[in-house]
């Protein structure tokens, strides 16, 4: 059977012994210890598994992990940079966008994708964008919220650079 | 904590400080507090604790979970409150079966009216004592004594809360007698101090149970039955060890498998050749309410007030409906989950539920050892809404690692979840009512059948009232939900009343007032109507505007809806909900959890449904099962009816009971037609 033995992920080669049609979301989560990405159906229905192929949101449960091989993958621990949260990250404290945080790894992961597409999406396009995404305590309004926010950051950010 | 001795052991393992214990009535510690058995009852029981370090910082220990509500947060602000230190400052340790005292659990929205006050109590006694020591210590009059931002402070001396212990404990105990700050002082509780662990959350950092990592960790699987009563006549798991690493257990009618990766244990939880012998002719769904009522006992209602037949004659009018609810499904996003690990004969236990003591009997009733040998310990949890009372991802862990003497892990799949969990109770509700020309209510006679009694006591004033609660049979196992039969009932009680006001010709909002005394319902209602706009304008064709209010568990809402019906499909447009819930703890969280109620709510008001056949779910899938997404979310306003000169109450469940009847009779106004089931067919 054929095996995955490297993979990239938030930056660094690690090495994996996995075969290929494993789920990316159990390497990460049990041979790599990135626990941030979460099950939460195993069918790619509610986006607690998500993280970055290149840049693009995938469901990892249902990405077998050979697609990731010689690729990007960037989960919720690489985020952060030198200490200094993604600005979705800080704007999911600012509104408090979360209540029991199973879903926030997942939902921020759809909004940075989303974040990279479009500079500055509006409320119909978060919403568009991140429905895939299920947050069981309700916190939707206030996830648009940050996203809309972290999108307004970051365009006012590039113009300063 | 399982004993006096290992009690003491503890707190001699604290080091220097103040330890202040929280000593509640035996009548409070059935909740909070160890329990009471048998004869050797004692009067007074310990139901939290808290320890001020030399370094200042403040450890609390309470056996509630944190699942989503904040309490994590809101229980240190009643703690940060009273000591007048910063949140930063505390640390809270919670349900961990080892480190603090018994807990019943957390549920019934009890934290915050039986746990925060004992806590801020502990908190007041622990500032006292420190300010006496200070004024010894100082040689300085107590009245010159503040404490203030985490210090001590007298005649230009200062000292952290800790120091002045110098290396000694000071441990004291406290009763009832405590005077705590009145909400209207406060400076830290009733502000809006955001999630004390967020950062963890937004970084991926936080570790739920599913998250646990032991060295040498095994993944465990079950093989769950093909039907509910199915029986396991043979097992042939031979293709199954050939695996290697595979452990396969089996004990009567359990049987699972454990293997170093999850898609090994998969691998071999399919190998696994099982032949089962099923129940036939189990009910299903589309019998279900006429199963239930042909399975209903007699009820009894304890507060019912003058007689029906009566207030039925008194009537000009009178009123006979039924309404139904179906059985739903908690789907906690972090389904049941637990890791097992045996060290010699103690069994310590991660995993996320509403009751860590009562998993820990549970787990010593299953190995039949003491409870002293069990360590329930519970990360904060990814949510349970009332879904996660038992033990079984627990005990089928243990069991594993028993029998493989390596720790185990076991995640349900969203799956077994739907299928093996248990849902909110389904039920029938049938209402007689009597009213009068001019809009008084004379007669309420109220039959639930299954779903429940909570919520089902009117605020209304009527003179001849009767509310019974028939038990049932349920075809399916059934428990505890957020606010459990409160939404049911309300749904029917409230639909009700517009169907009564549509009769009379009366505008809902007037009717529901001419029939309420209750100042702080009418005052939620007021609310809600006038920010809603209620009675300002009408709904453009095809909307419609509902109203609704609603008290269970001590705290009142009202709801408006505007909801637009096209195609058959209703869309929720706009909710506004009032709440009260006494004093406000923390007005952003208390946002966050009515904001999430209500969304919570439109699942089981339009779409959610546990559909089952011949003991089989049908639907156990989040592709086959509907619950809320962001596109479903309406405009949604809070108002928060803040009354400080009230003791908070708890908010967790109440404010998800009043989105379905504003929608059902915002549905009715759009098209003229009346929804009397949950979920909604329009």
């Amino acid at each position: 059977m054929p095996r995955v033995i490297e993979l990239n992920v938030n930056g660094a080669a690690r090495r994996v012994n996995a075969s290929s049609e494993r789920s990316l979301l159990s390497v990460l989560r049990d041979d790599l210890d990135l626990t941030g990405a979460k099950y939460g159906c195993g069918e790619g229905q509610c986006g607690a598994c998500t993280v970055l192929l290149d840049g693009e949101a995938v469901r990892s449960c249902i990405t077998p992990v050979s697609r990731a091989a010689g690729k990007r993958v960037t989960t919720i621990e690489g985020l952060e940079q030198d200490g200094r949260l993604h600005p979705l990250q800080e704007a999911f404290l600012e509104t408090g966008a979360m209540q029991c945080g199973y879903c926030t790894p997942g939902m921020i992961m759809s909004g940075v994708s989303l974040l990279a597409k479009g500079a500055n999406p509006n409320d119909a396009e978060i919403v568009h964008g991140m429905q895939g995404n299920i947050c069981r305590c309700g916190t939707y309004p206030r996830i648009v919220a940050a996203v809309r926010m972290a999108g307004l950051h970051m365009k006012t950010q590039r113009r300063a650079s | 904590m399982t004993s006096e001795l290992t009690r003491r052991d503890f707190l001699s393992a604290l080091g220097g400080g103040v330890v202040v214990l929280c000593v509640v009535e035996a009548a409070d510690a059935q909740e909070s507090g160890r329990r009471a058995r048998g004869g050797d009852a004692r009067p007074q029981e310990i139901s939290a604790w808290l320890h001020i370090g030399e370094d200042g910082m403040v450890a609390v220990y309470t056996g509630k979970a944190e699942m989503g509500q904040n309490i994590r947060t809101s229980l240190s602000q009643a703690v940060a409150e009273e000591l007048h230190a910063p949140v930063a400052s505390i640390r809270m340790i919670m349900a961990d079966t080892d480190l603090v005292p018994y807990d019943m659990g957390t549920f019934g929205s009890r934290t915050t009216p039986t746990m925060a006050p004992q806590l801020r109590k502990a908190a007041a006694a622990a500032r006292e004592a420190l300010v006496e020591l200070a004024t010894s210590k100082w040689g300085v009059d107590r009245a010159a004594v503040q404490v203030a931002d985490g210090r001590i402070i007298a005649a230009g001396r200062s000292a952290g809360l800790g120091e002045l212990t110098g290396g000694q404990q000071l441990v004291h105990k406290i009763g009832a007698d405590v005077t705590l700050t009145p909400a209207i002082e406060w400076k830290i509780a009733g502000h809006s101090v955001p999630k004390v662990d967020g950062r963890d959350m937004v970084t991926g950092r936080h570790r739920f149970a599913s998250d646990v990592k032991r060295a040498g960790l095994l993944h465990g699987k079950v093989l769950r039955p093909v039907a509910f009563g199915a029986k396991l006549v043979n097992l042939d798991d031979a293709a199954a060890k050939q695996i290697p690493g595979v452990i396969v257990l089996r004990e009567g009618e359990f049987a699972a498998v454990a293997a170093p990766d999850a898609a090994t244990a998969e691998r071999a939880l399919s190998a696994l050749k099982a032949e089962w012998k099923t129940e036939e002719g189990q009910p299903s769904d589309s019998q279900l309410f006429a199963y239930l009522k042909a399975h209903a006992e007699a009820g009894e209602d304890r507060q019912a007030r003058g007689s029906i037949d009566q207030g039925l004659a008194d009537a000009d009018h009178k009123l006979s409906q039924t309404y139904t609810v179906a059985y739903i499904a908690h789907t906690p996003l972090e389904p049941r989950a637990a890791v097992a690990e045996w060290t010699g004969d103690k069994l310590t236990v991660w995993t996320g539920t509403q009751r860590p003591f009562g998993v820990r009997e549970e787990l010593a009733g299953a190995f039949g050892i003491p409870q002293e040998r069990v360590r329930v310990i519970v990360p904060d949890t990814g949510s349970g809404y009332g879904g996660k009372h038992s033990g079984e991802a627990a005990i089928e862990a243990a069991r594993l690692a028993k029998a493989s003497g390596k720790p185990v892990k076991l995640v349900w799949t969203r799956q077994e979840e739907f299928t093996w969990g248990y849902v909110r109770p389904a039920g029938v509700i049938e209402i007689t009512s009597g009213v009068k020309n001019d809009g008084r209510l004379t007669a309420w006679d109220f039959h639930n059948y299954n779903s429940g009694s909570s919520g089902a006591q009117i605020t209304y004033d009527i003179p001849h009232h009767r509310i019974l609660f028939h038990p049932s049979k349920s075809p399916l196992r059934q428990g505890s939900y957020r606010g459990l039969a409160a939404t049911a009932n309300h749904f029917a009680r409230e639909s009700h009343m517009d169907e009564i006001a549509q009769a009379l010709h009366m505008d809902p909002l007037e009717f529901r007032l001419k029939n309420l005394k209750d100042e702080r319902q009418r005052a939620v209602l007021l609310a809600a109507a006038e920010k809603f706009g209620w009675g300002k304008q009408k709904p453009e064709a095809g909307h419609g505007f509902g109203l609704a209010i609603g008290f269970e568990k001590g705290s009142y809402l009202a709801a408006g809806a505007e909801v637009a019906v096209e195609g058959g499909r209703p869309k929720i447009v706009r909710v506004v909900e009032s709440f009260e819930c006494g004093a406000v703890v923390n007005p952003d969280h208390l946002r966050n959890q009515v904001e999430g109620s209500v969304i919570m709510a439109i699942g089981g008001a339009l779409f959610e449904q546990i559909r089952f056949e011949n003991g089989r779910i049908v639907n156990p899938k989040l592709s086959q099962y509907r619950v809320p997404r962001f596109s479903d979310v309406p405009v949604i306003e809070t108002v928060l009816v803040d009354r400080k000169d009230l003791a908070p109450i708890g908010a967790g469940e109440t404010p998800i009971v009043g989105l379905a009847p504003a929608v059902a009779n915002a549905i009715f106004q759009a098209t003229g037609k009346r929804p009397r089931s949950l979920p909604m067919v329009v």
